[in-house]
Order: C-alpha cells, then structure tokens, then sequence
C-alpha cells in the first residue's frame, strides 16, 4: 500500500516533469506521454529486475519504448530512477544532447533506439528468444501505442512470437483509443484487438492503465499460460491528468504556451495535495 | 585460378559460420524462409537452437536479428538481398545500424542472380543503399573463397555489415580465402588504366584483362571488396599511375562502386572515370550471363567499353 501511494504521486510528479519538458523544447508528444505513465512507474518501480547503477545487467529485465514518441514520460521516469542526472533533462531536445525527441541508447536504460513505429515487438521477440537460448530468466516488456498496432510488422512479429512460445514476452498496448488524426476506431478500426491477438496465439488481459496496483499485480501473475505471450491491453486516456488535455487529439504534439502550462500545473498540484490529504 | 571448377559464394559462407559456430556459442542465424536460398540447411540441422527461422518475414528477421545482438548474439541473417535492401530497409538503418547492434545481413541471390525473375528479385540498389546509412560496412566478395574469408574477418567487428553474395556456382579469383576490411586486392598491374572491380564481376574483370593486354593494353586491375570503408589509398596509388580508371559492378550506375571510386578520386586526385554498370532502367530478364553480356559486363563488354574510353581520352574528349 505503501508503494501505491508514493507511485501515485510520483505519477503527477511525472506528469509535471513532462510538461516542463515539453514546454522548455517547445517540442514534444503530449498525449500519449501522459497516458503511458501508470504503465512505466508500475513496471520499472513495482515489476522489473532492473539496477540503475548497473544498466547492463546481463539478467535485467528489458523494457521497449515501441512508441517511441512517448519518450517524455520514459526519460522523466530513467532520470527519476537514476539512470542519468534529473537536472539533463532540462537539455531534452536542445541542440547535441543526448535526451533527443525519441529515445535512443545514447540514454542509459534504454535498450533499443525507436521512433519508427512497428519495430519494437520483433526486437523483443528476438530478446526473448535470446533468454530462452541462454536458459535466462529475464522477461521482455514491450510498450506499443495503439496506433502503432496499424502496422504490419507488428502482425508479423506477434505471429512469430507465438510459434516460439515466448511466455517471457510481454507486450502491452497503450490503449487509449486517439491517434494523431483522431478516433482509432475511424482511422482504422482495430477492434476486436483481444479476438485478433487471442488468434494470434496470445493471452489477453485487460487492464484499467491508470490503476498501478492493479498493473502490478497483473504483471507479477505473469505468465498466466505457459507457452504462450501476454498481451496487456492497457485501457488509457489520451492525455491523462490534465482535464483540458484529456481525449483530446489535438494534444497528440501539441506544446502548452504559458497560459496552458499554469493551468495544468496548477491541476496537477492540486492533485498532489489532495493525495496527501489522503495519506 | 580455373574456370573449370566453380562453386557458388553461399556454400563456403555457410561452411564459415558452420565453422563459426562450433567455436563460438554466441553464433546465431535468422532466416526468413530462405534456408536453401542461403544453404544453411545443414546449420539448422546442427544447431537447431541458434537457427532462428521466422517465415517470411524480413521486417521481423531483421528486428529480431538485432534483438538477439543486443542481448550478447553475434548475428548473421541470410536471405535474398532483393528484399533485405528493400522491404527490411528501415530495420536495418533504426534496429541494426542507428542502434549499433552487431548484426550481419547476407543478401544471398544479390544482382541479377536471379535473372529471369525479373526486378521484384534483382538488387541492383543495395550498395547504394546500405553505403548511406552510417555504421554500416558494405562487402562484396568476388569468389566463394574470399567469401569464406569475409565471414572469418567481419565476425570480429563488433559493428553491422552488409555481405552481398550472388547464387550461382562461379569461377574462383583466389586459391587461398584471405580478406581485410578496407583492402582492395591488386590482382593485375599494368600501367595503360587502372579497372577497379567487386563482386562477381572481378572474374570477367579479369579475363577482360587477358583480353586487353592481346590488344597491348596492359592494365592494373584491383577487386575492392570492401565498399564502405573503402580503400582509399590504393585508388589513389593506382590513379597516380594510370591516369585514368574504369569501374565494374552488378550494380545499378547510381550509388555503387563507381560513384563510391569517383568521390575518392574527386576528393583526393581527378581523373577520368567511367562506370561499367547496369543503366537506369528495369532490366531485361534474361540468366545472369545473358544479362551482364547485353550490358557489357562479362569480359568481351567489359573489354570493349575500356578500348572506348581510353579512344575517347586519346581524341580529347
């Protein structure tokens, strides 16, 4: 209980620092940077074998930023951890820094530089089967927004993924239903996501994205199959804890001007004293 | 150095790596339903474990390729280059290249190897492509032997590459494997031009050479194996000395070898360059000797295309 209550405020603590960073590059993915953060914090803080003073770790567990974009929350939570100096992310897109618009290795903690959408899965799926070869016990997460699942390779992958039975992979969609023209569901219809990714040989489980006691739980029962991959549909909002963000397409990479900025920092602390209010 | 026997490049790649893996745990092939194409059957038979076969589907070879690298693998994926430097195009430059993962493509059937199939399965663009993606080295051996030899080298390079071999049985260049990155290999000195080739072409190179020399043009000829890094020093050298260079290349006149060549002598010692290649067009299907003889590429064309150029330097112009 403990650990809940402090993710949940390091959840808008991490929401304020993508904002600040956004609002400093001038330059950012809003949207699906908010929604994913219940996702990071409950994996890097609750699940994964990770050591940030020894990013190299042979037996880590490996986490894949597919959505790359989302790299806001992903920086913000590394730097929370201690991979790299909080005060860096200041340089977050500033010209020659190593903290660019979408993660590269260059950034300690990050596996794999991503940005194009549709990669991720097979690099896990190759990770995983790496573990399976060596007899290793570490498990591959990897976050994919649900826009991103409109790319074949992704299909491809999740095909493969399942004839190796890779119970050590676990991907998860962002699901919050916007990509940066609008409705999932208008751009290209993805449902039924579970019936598609249960033909595909996985076991699906839903998951309410923004509850991290529940996320945790969920991926420490991991794996509920033997055999099989797991795929967390992780149901978001689009721009979560900012009301006038919240579902809203246009902050796909959209930058808050100042006015923006005091508003929603002025919700989020909010926020933060009404969950210490709690305590 | 006979033309009687020959062997195609894909079985002494797939001997190396056999090789390889029996020293070396941490060897793994992927492979996208290409298995034969690339004749590492046998490999798969061996090492079942460290033979990673995913259907067809190069995207994900290559993204899995670089997945296993990162977790320690020393990779090598093989199948047809045509869609290698296509179709996997963007896994290479962001997994493999712009990630730094120690990845090895071997683009197997590369060129007009598969001829008659027409372009969908010619890749005539692969050095152009994979020489502009940074971190990338670029091969193209010219026998099954120095094919051997490039395996043993480019394992030790803890960096990505790109291997292009082709799919016929084809004469050997080399008695004895023996490969360097960034060494090109005089195989013939003269001082009238110097011919810089690679790939399957060095043989007809070669015999153009014999050709010439009939007709009291004695030139250098260098197989230049290794594209991208590139040696710089020996072009330069041999140019000093001739004045004038002539490249060859299964390859298309945009990108390849010649441009590659003609940058170095740009940069560092102008001088006349003429690019035998494959023009800017779809090619005419045909077997690949078919091919190379209506572009000039077999030892007659190849000749015939040097007595041109050094006519046309001769009058001037």
């Amino acid at each position: 209980m403990e650990q809940t209550k402090m993710l949940k405020k390091k959840a808008v603590q991490i929401r304020k620092m993508v904002l600040e960073m956004i609002y400093r590059a001038k330059s950012g993915h809003t949207g699906g940077s908010l929604s994913c953060v219940e996702i990071l914090l409950s994996l890097f803080y609750g699940v994964m074998q990770i050591d940030p003073k020894n990013p190299k770790l042979p037996d880590r567990d490996r986490f894949i930023m597919s959505k790359g974009h989302s790299v806001e929350s992903y920086y913000a939570v590394l730097a929370d951890l201690g991979f790299f100096p909080v005060s860096d992310l200041e340089s977050y897109c500033q010209f020659g820094s190593y903290l660019t618009g979408h993660p590269t290795t260059k950034v300690p903690g990050v596996e794999v530089n991503t940005g194009a959408l549709g990669h991720g899965l097979a690099v896990g799926v190759g990770m995983a089967i790496a573990a399976k070869i060596e007899s290793a016990g570490y498990k591959v997460y990897v976050l994919m927004g649900d826009g991103e699942l409109d790319e074949g390779s992704v299909w491809e992958a999740a095909q493969i993924a399942a004839h190796y039975r890779l119970d050590n992979l676990i991907g998860i969609v962002d699901r919050n239903r916007l990509q940066i023209s609008g409705d999932t569901e208008q751009i290209l219809k993805l449902e039924n996501l579970e019936q598609k990714w249960t033909a595909f040989g996985w076991h699906v489980i839903h998951v309410d994205g923004h509850d991290i006691e529940r996320l945790i739980d969920t991926f420490k029962g991991l794996p509920v199959e033997r055999g099989k991959p797991h795929l967390i549909i992780a149901h978001t909002i689009k721009g979560k804890g900012v009301s006038f963000i919240e579902n809203n397409k246009d902050w796909h990479h959209k930058v808050p001007n100042d006015e923006e900025l005091r508003m929603a920092m002025m919700e989020l602390d909010e926020r933060l004293k009404e969950l210490d209010a709690h305590e | 150095m006979s033309e009687k026997s020959k062997m195609a490049s894909r079985h002494m790649v797939a001997q190396a790596l056999m090789e390889l893996a029996r020293e070396d745990e941490t060897i793994v092939v992927v492979t996208s339903d290409a298995r034969g194409s690339a004749a590492i059957t046998k490999f798969f038979d061996t090492f079942p474990e460290r033979a990673i076969e995913v259907g067809i589907a190069e995207q994900s070879a290559v993204g899995i390729a670089a997945g296993l690298a990162l977790c320690g693998k020393k990779v090598f994926v093989l199948g047809p280059a045509c869609f290698y430097s296509a179709r996997a195009f963007e896994q290479v430059k962001n997994d493999v290249a712009y990630t730094g993962a120690n990845v090895k493509i071997i683009g197997v059937s590369g060129g007009v190897s598969y001829g008659p199939l027409g372009s969908t399965h010619h890749a005539l663009h692969d050095i152009a492509a994979f020489r502009a993606i940074p971190n990338m080295d670029v091969i193209l051996p010219s026998d099954a032997n120095q094919a051997y030899a490039v395996v043993k080298h480019i394992v030790n390079r803890e960096r990505p590459a790109y291997i292009r071999i082709g799919r016929n049985p084809i004469p050997f260049v080399y008695d004895q494997p023996s490969f360097e990155i960034a060494k090109g290999y005089v195989l013939r000195n003269g001082s009238d031009v110097t011919i810089i080739a690679c790939g399957e072409v060095v043989w007809h190179a070669l015999k153009a050479c014999e050709i010439l020399s009939k007709e009291g043009v004695e030139a250098t000829l260098i197989d230049m194996p290794s594209i991208k890094p590139i040696d710089e020093e020996i072009i330069i050298k041999s140019a000093r000395k001739t004045g004038k260079v002539v490249t060859v290349e299964e390859h298309s006149v945009h990108g390849g070898l010649g441009e590659a060549v003609s940058a170095v002598l740009g940069n560092n010692f102008p001088v006349p360059v003429e690019i035998i290649a494959i023009p800017d067009e779809f090619p005419v299907t045909g077997r690949q000797e078919e091919v190379f003889s209506h572009y000039g590429l077999d030892s007659v064309g190849i000749a015939t295309r040097v007595q041109a150029f050094l006519r046309r330097l001769s009058h001037g112009r």
